[in-house]
């Protein structure tokens, strides 16, 4: 149950930042020996990020996966906003540092990771290059508008990731991890994980 | 909301022990389950609510601010300190016991999220929006199993009617209401219980009706109390299991 500032203290604490430097990009770290961070980096972050894989679906990033919320310069350090996709979800502290050694190693200098919970996450928030890559992988990607729903009855339209057919059954709502449902394809047999809409 | 601050820690409580301990009973079914799909729903469903625990512990231990984190919090408190409704406590039983259990508790955890995805108090209101999309499918899933089991066979009636029996009583304390829930209904913090038992009740109506079950009388007083640590046997032995590392070897992290 790792809190801010523990997750800070795993890259070294958060050092205490220099008066009036809100908000004022900090130092990159490079082989040439560091340098004030410039308007290049923040881009450059949301590169490395997008290199950085759900563990549960490495086929997508966590950009992709929607869950990076905010990126900025806080008191010299780059800030990462991150909401878990489930309240229970396992992977969020390993996502958490993964991102974080991620940042590190591109020179980022002691990121600072904020779990934000609001707004909830939704599987509206994945990107259509996330999508694509979850079909690649074998997962069926979130149908339709996670705000369109009722509460009883009312099946998802789920297209088969191999055969594409729209002949498909529901085995469980729940699958190998929180986010994803058990789906069977009756046209071409075969079982697969839906990415279920929330 | 000083003035609230007492009632405040005490609800997060509630709903927080009311999640862990729901999902403490689930992982009982781990490698136990009647069916592999049905371990993996039952386990998904348990892991949301413990997450969903840890997001309410956190925030009680927050105002506390006597030291003690979300971890002591589930793990090192005496059984009185438990805040949870009776019901989730109860032991398993059959795959009809459970459903019941699990049907009754997420009809009212639906709608006690619902309600309070509006609380004026924003972190309130951040961790039900999120809870709630899971406990919809909670909801869906349980319901479900109610119709299936209800209007399936002769035997799974039975066994659905006899869960059913097994735990209605407990429903009592779950919808009951206190001077706590409605001084933080009044200020816009908590749910109003009163909303919450008539909405729990249609939804409870509309499902069995689909099963051919009928709906039980409301359920009557009670003597015990999970609101104030008033607990049924059950309880205890739970924690004893729960609470063993932490009792045994206490600090111990991962
Ligand atoms: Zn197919």
């Amino acid at each position: 149950m790792a809190n801010t500032s523990e997750i800070d203290a795993l890259f070294g604490g958060s050092p205490v930042a220099a008066p009036g430097s809100e908000a004022q990009p900090g130092l990159i770290a490079s082989d040439g020996g560091a340098r004030e961070a410039d308007e290049s980096d923040l881009p450059r972050a949301w590169q490395v990020l997008e290199q950085v894989m759900d563990p549960e679906v490495p086929a997508v990033s966590v950009v992709d996966l929607g869950i990076i919320r905010e990126v900025s310069w806080v008191d010299g350090h780059l800030m990462v906003a991150v909401t878990p996709t489930y309240s229970g979800c396992p992977a969020t502290e390993l996502i958490e540092s993964e991102i974080a050694k991620a940042l590190e190693q591109a020179g980022f200098r002691a990121p600072r990771l904020e779990r934000r919970l609001s707004p909830a996450w939704t599987t509206d928030w994945i990107s259509e290059q996330g999508r694509e890559r979850l079909r690649v992988y074998g997962i069926a990607p979130p149908s339709g508008s996670s705000s369109k729903r009722s509460l009883l009855g009312e099946k998802d339209e789920v297209c088969c990731p191999q055969c594409g057919s729209h002949d498909t059954e529901v085995v469980s709502q729940f699958g190998s991890t929180a986010c994803k449902a058990l789906y069977r394809c009756r046209s071409c047999l075969e079982p697969f994980d839906y990415f279920k809409c929330i | 909301m000083t003035d609230n601050k007492n009632d405040l820690i005490e609800y997060l409580l509630r709903l927080g022990d009311n999640a862990m301990i729901n999902g403490q009973r689930l992982c009982e079914w781990c490698g136990r389950a009647p069916a592999l799909e049905e371990e993996m729903a039952l386990m998904n469903v348990g892991l949301d609510l413990v997450g969903q625990a840890r997001n309410w512990y956190e925030y009680a231990a927050e105002l506390l601010a006597d030291g003690r984190d979300a971890d002591q919090l589930a793990f090192r408190r005496d059984e009185r300190a438990y805040r949870n409704t009776l019901l989730v406590e109860q032991p398993n039983g059959d795959y009809a016991v459970t459903t019941a259990k699990l049907f009754l508790f997420d009809a009212w955890h639906f709608h006690t999220l619902s309600a309070l995805s509006a609380s004026s108090d924003e972190r309130i209101a951040a961790i039900a929006a999120k809870g709630l999309k899971e406990v919809t499918y909670h909801l869906r899933r349980s319901g479900e199993w109610v119709e299936r089991l209800g209007d399936g066979t002769e035997q799974s009636r039975q066994r659905m009617l006899a869960g059913i029996d097994e735990v209605w009583r407990f429903t009592f304390d779950l919808l009951s209401s206190d001077e706590i829930q409605q001084r933080l209904a009044a200020a816009g913090i908590g749910a109003d219980a009163t909303a919450v038992a008539a909405a729990w009740q249609a939804t409870v109506e509309q499902v069995f009706e689909r099963a051919s079950l009928p709906v039980p009388q409301p359920a009557s007083y009670f003597y015990l109390d999970g609101k104030r640590g008033l607990h049924t046997e059950h309880l205890g032995i739970l924690l004893a299991e729960m609470q063993f590392l932490q009792r045994a070897y206490p600090d111990a992290t991962w």
